[in-house]
């Protein structure tokens, strides 16, 4: 058995310390300077505070203890981590450098403007550059994540049609949608109508025309290529449909890893995008975040972006920051994630256009072989080529009594962490693999025997799946007790049971 | 040649062609309509390493940061102590190349140190429950405000004028997209308060003065509305928390605790809430639970409020948040510890309000606004604000910012522990100066 | 194994007993077996007036959240306190004390629009057997 990839995983010591178990009174973990000014009397005791709890750690307490959590954690700096639709490439650690820069980590958000033009520069550059890789005309940076790009494009698309005296009010996802998009619909206050799929993973061209023929809609969102790692050959049609039915086509740009280079959004008949920094270009998740949700839209679409947009002043040469003149509002106080703008910046300027073409080609190349490699062990619920990740079903294992989640747990026993499981919802016992370009031919080689092990143990030995993981640092948790009974944080009362 | 975030070489490609058993990379892409595919894409040429280093290199250095230089700009995001344990922690692979710990057996790190910032937040807002962290202490706001709206079944919000403007504006932008009317009032006027769904305030308010906390809970609850309160993280380890006076929902901005200016971003907001509202909360949470053998473990929880089993029927749409960020809180409350952000506090309140009875004796600068103050708080200037920043930025000293807009050439002065006295005095010397 | 012969049955996978006027309602093995482990339920207050097939409450597992729909139409009398409180009953004993809500019936007659036991495995049968099928 292949264990090379975990370094660091190791069995958890029982009843695992929090820092408020390790803290002992007194103990302080940072020295702070005298206070150098004469004291004020301090606010009335009704405004002040009676107790408060919080732990006291020496510095190295402090060190041993996050440094010991993270040795129990999976990373892309550990192993191979194909998450479908996550793109979990490799993060180049020049950005953290690139990042840290006093320049890019030291400025104020409300610092005057004539003091931060090398920042403004930088956010100005990456709107175009993306207008660029996208094919649109405009593009915002404020959003801070997908879900927050997916809400200010069709916050976008209502305001727009508003305007033109054409008020809308329904939004079409497909059922393999990523749960993202109905919600960001209601949350604008949409109703959400899904449209079925077809039999080869496409959108069901009657079903759509159903919907929009029923009018009313605002917009179609539709992730290309599709949560089944598909591209829609009739992509151009279905943009003709969606505008000549008054409505906008959005994009979901989660999965732009197999299109760097290779087509532009807007070429085909996209109106508004969002991408995702973290995923696409290779900003680290950080265990759920920070991102980046940019949005590139047409030109039409422009004055109704997010505030604020960075403008350059070509007679004075100065970059400002400034509110689009029909703005939606602004979706955070300041100007977006700057941080992870830096290190988007950087990739792709480091990248260039040969380098984002080599991104897609090798990411579409990696999962067609996994595709190639494990389609006689699980089945392929679309008998296509895949882009940049492939969906298996595990209903063969399924039938032996051996179900998804217990082949992505005994995964981890392999050293690998387990795909995307039971997404996109319309596969059954779906796993949803991404390898990106960032793997080498031996790591994909290695995940396929494991997974290829793990199907003969469905076969032989299927208790052996089901029981799994058995090397990980803790055995399957029990998620229904954590729910019905639910235990969110540490309390002083509780303080000894681990 | 490959590239050093490529992998593969021509013989690997050639070998993966085969297996898959096409003669070309460019087949795999035959589903592109033809006519769309190979466009030019109009990038700047490939930097290497060293060039990108001093190209960006030189973009930073045309920024004058105010993390270095005396900074007595507040207004939402803050110039405060970093402890270095922060940065070296959270730049930890495992930590920063992970995702969201959907597989919690291999992601125990993460799940616990978002079970610690949970626990941390309910410790420093008083309230039963707090969430894995939103994206900024604005949208935290608005998303509590979407949140009274959902409980009481309400579609008006309530919000006083003296929250901070941006933050408003955020409000505004969810509240429309659900179709909710957002009422500012005046502190003094929330008798006003009817068929609303929640007051929400600022504390300290934008200008850095504590409203009467008791006066608003009595008028919220009063009236069958939710109290919300967006609060300052520093100033709770010297002032009461919200729970104190009666606070439904606490969220507050993370970024004074740990995490660096970086230009407006990534921060993280805070939001906790009573627990009887627990299954109405937006955001990820974590859990402790038992695994097969008995130990102790934490795993991501009551998921069905979220966008990915609820859909459009969930909380929020809320996906990726600020994890990281969260985390560099978390290290900076463990190593600031009970001592520590108590001392923080306490600086920024003697240091700030050092500086006010100071400026106001200088002839011409006075302070317009009474009440208790935490370490913000306006100044009257003689002149138009815009001329005295320009005149202290001469001065390589970055002022505070100008609120003239609300009262007559004010400026809003925010002072923290890191404003040294000698920093202080030449603030007072330069305003002393201008005239 | 056979669902009761003594209870009917909705397409929506609940089951319902009637006895004197009264209807206790639930949800099927069937059904909480699809579900996975439950964690939560959401039900109508006492005294609630719903109407056949309306929509009555929710019920969460771990993964996923269902609606429960009324098989019956009625006044609901009395929610099963101790199935709220350890969800995993309606998982051990779907049709014993994991029964979710007893209803004061309006039409003790509608309960003919309902499937009998055998009716209900027929319908079961047939979704397991397009589930295999695929995608």
């Amino acid at each position: 058995m292949n264990r090379t990839n975990q370094p660091g995983l190791r069995r958890r010591e029982l009843g695992a310390a929090l820092s408020f178990d390790l803290s002992r009174p007194g103990r302080v973990g940072c020295s702070l300077p005298p206070c150098d000014v004469p004291p004020s009397e301090l606010p009335p005791p009704g405004c002040l505070r009676d107790e408060l709890i919080l732990p006291e750690l020496s510095q190295l307490d402090v060190v041993r203890y996050f440094t010991r959590l993270s040795q129990l954690n999976f990373g892309v700096d550990t192993g191979f981590y194909p998450l479908g639709s996550c793109t979990m490439k490799y993060n180049p650690k020049l950005h953290e450098d690139v990042a840290g820069l006093p320049g890019f980590a030291g400025p104020h958000p409300l610092q005057p403007p004539e003091t931060v033009q090398g920042a403004l520069a930088l956010m100005y550059e990456l709107q175009g550059l993306l207008a660029e890789v996208t094919g649109l005309d405009e593009v915002s940076l404020t959003p801070a994540a997908g879900a927050q790009g997916e809400l200010a494009g069709i916050l976008m698309a209502r305001a727009y049609q508003q305007a033109r005296g054409d008020p809308r009010r329904r939004v079409l996802v497909p059922d393999s949608a990523h749960g993202t998009n109905p919600a960001t619909a209601a949350m604008s206050g949409c109703q959400v109508v899904s449209v079925a799929s077809d039999g080869q993973g496409n959108t069901d061209l009657t079903a759509l025309a159903q919907a929009l023929q029923e009018g009313d809609v605002a917009a179609l969102m539709l992730t290309l290529p599709s949560t089944l790692g598909l591209f829609e050959p009739n992509i151009v049609r279905i943009a003709g449909m969606v505008h000549e039915a008054g409505a906008l086509l959005y994009g979901d740009g989660a999965n732009l890893n197999a299109l760097l280079g290779q087509v532009k959004l807007g070429d085909l008949g996209f109106d508004v995008v969002h991408l995702n920094l973290h995923k696409t270009f290779s900003t680290p998740h950080g265990g759920g975040g920070p991102g980046c949700g940019p949005i590139a839209v047409r030109a039409h679409l422009a004055p109704f972006l997010p505030d604020p947009h960075v403008r350059h002043d070509e007679q004075s040469g100065r970059y400002v920051l400034a509110r689009p003149e029909r703005s939606i509002g602004r979706l955070g106080a300041f100007h977006g994630n700057f941080g992870v703008m830096v290190r988007a910046y950087a990739y792709l300027r480091s990248m260039g256009a040969e380098g984002l073409r080599q991104v897609s080609e090798q990411a579409v190349l990696n999962a067609n072989y996994l595709l190639a490699r494990l389609r006689d062990a699980y089945r392929l619920p679309y008998d296509r080529r895949c882009m940049h990740e492939v969906v298996f079903s595990g209903s063969r294992q399924k039938a032996r009594g051996v179900r998804t989640l217990d082949v992505a747990k005994r995964l981890i026993d392999y050293g690998f962490h387990p795909p995307t499981i039971y997404f996109p919802l319309i596969v059954d016992e779906a796993l949803m693999i991404e390898p990106t370009e960032s793997e080498s031919k031996e790591t994909l080689d290695a995940f396929c025997e494991a997974m290829l092990a793990i199907a003969r143990e469905a076969e032989e030995d299927p208790e052996l799946v089901r029981s799994a993981p058995h090397e990980a640092p803790l055995r399957r948790l029990d998620e229904a007790t954590a729910a019905r009974r639910p235990v969110l944080r540490w309390r002083r009362e509780e303080a000894g049971r681990a | 040649m490959s590239h050093p975030y490529i992998p593969a070489t021509e013989e690997d490609r050639r070998a993966m062609l085969e297996a898959i058993g096409v003669s070309s990379v460019d087949e795999l892409f035959a589903d592109i309509p033809a006519e769309h595919r190979n466009p030019t894409l109009d990038l700047p040429p490939p930097l290497s390493e060293p060039e990108l280093l001093r190209e960006l290199g030189a973009m930073a250095g045309r920024n004058r940061p105010a993390a270095q230089m005396p900074c007595f700009l507040g207004a939402g995001a803050y110039r405060h102590f970093i402890p270095s344990v922060v940065g070296q922690l959270v730049s930890r692979g495992e930590f920063l190349t992970a995702y969201t710990p959907y597989q919690a057996e291999v992601s125990q790190g993460t799940l616990q140190t978002v079970f610690e910032f949970q626990s941390l937040v309910c410790e420093l807002t008083g309230m039963d429950v707090a969430n894995a962290g939103m994206y900024d202490g604005a949208s935290a706001l608005a998303e509590a405000c979407l949140m009274a709206a959902s409980i009481t079944g309400r579609e008006r919000i309530g919000l006083l004028s003296t929250v901070h403007p941006r933050y408003v504006d955020v409000v505004r932008t969810y509240a429309g997209g659900r179709g909710l009317a957002v009422d500012l009032m005046e502190p003094d006027a929330v008798a006003r308060l009817g068929d609303h769904a929640c007051l929400a305030f600022q504390q300290p308010n934008f200008f850095g003065y504590l409203e009467d906390a008791d006066v608003l809970s009595w008028a919220a609850h009063d009236s069958g509305a939710l109290l919300i309160a967006a609060v300052d993280p520093v100033s709770l380890g010297l002032l009461r928390p919200p729970t104190d006076y009666g606070a439904d929902i606490a969220v507050a901005e993370g970024q004074p605790l740990g995490v660096p200016l970086s230009y407006g971003g990534p921060y993280v907001g805070l939001f906790a809430c009573r627990g009887e509202y627990l299954r109405q909360m937006p955001g990820r949470l974590v859990g402790r639970t038992q695994d097969a053998e008995g130990r102790s473990g934490y795993v991501m929880t009551l998921q069905t409020r979220e966008q990915h089993i609820r859909r459009e029927r969930s909380t929020s749409n809320i996906c990726t948040s600020q994890q990281l960020v969260a985390l560099a809180v978390t290290v900076c409350l463990c190593t600031l510890g009970k001592q520590g952000l108590r001392r923080v506090a306490e600086l920024c309140y003697h240091k700030a309000h050092y500086a006010a009875s100071e400026i106001a004796r200088l002839p011409g600068y006075s302070l317009p606004l009474e009440g208790v103050f935490f370490k913000e708080f306006v100044v009257r200037c003689p002149l138009p604000t815009a001329e005295v920043n320009r005149g202290l930025l001469e001065r390589g000293i970055i002022g505070g910012l100008d609120v003239s807009d609300r009262i007559e050439n004010g400026m809003l002065l925010c002072v923290t522990e890191m404003s040294t006295r000698e920093e202080i005095d030449a603030l007072v010397q330069a305003l002393g100066e201008n005239l | 194994m056979p669902s009761p012969s003594e209870l009917r049955y909705s397409k929506e996978h609940e089951w319902v007993r009637v006895e004197d006027g009264v209807g206790t309602i639930g949800i099927t093995d069937y059904a909480q077996d699809q579900l996975g482990d439950i964690v939560y339920l959401d039900l109508p207050e006492e005294g609630a007036a719903i109407k056949q097939f309306e929509k009555l409450g929710e019920i969460e597992s771990v993964k996923a959240v269902s609606d429960l729909f009324a098989p019956i139409g009625g006044e609901v009398a009395e929610i099963n306190q101790e199935a709220v409180d350890s969800p995993e009953l309606v998982n051990q004993e779907p049709y014993g004390r994991g029964w979710l809500l007893k209803m004061r019936l309006s039409d003790e007659s509608a309960v003919e629009g309902l499937l009998s036991a055998q009716e209900y495995d027929e319908l079961v049968a047939a979704e397991r057997a397009e589930e295999a099928a695929g995608p």
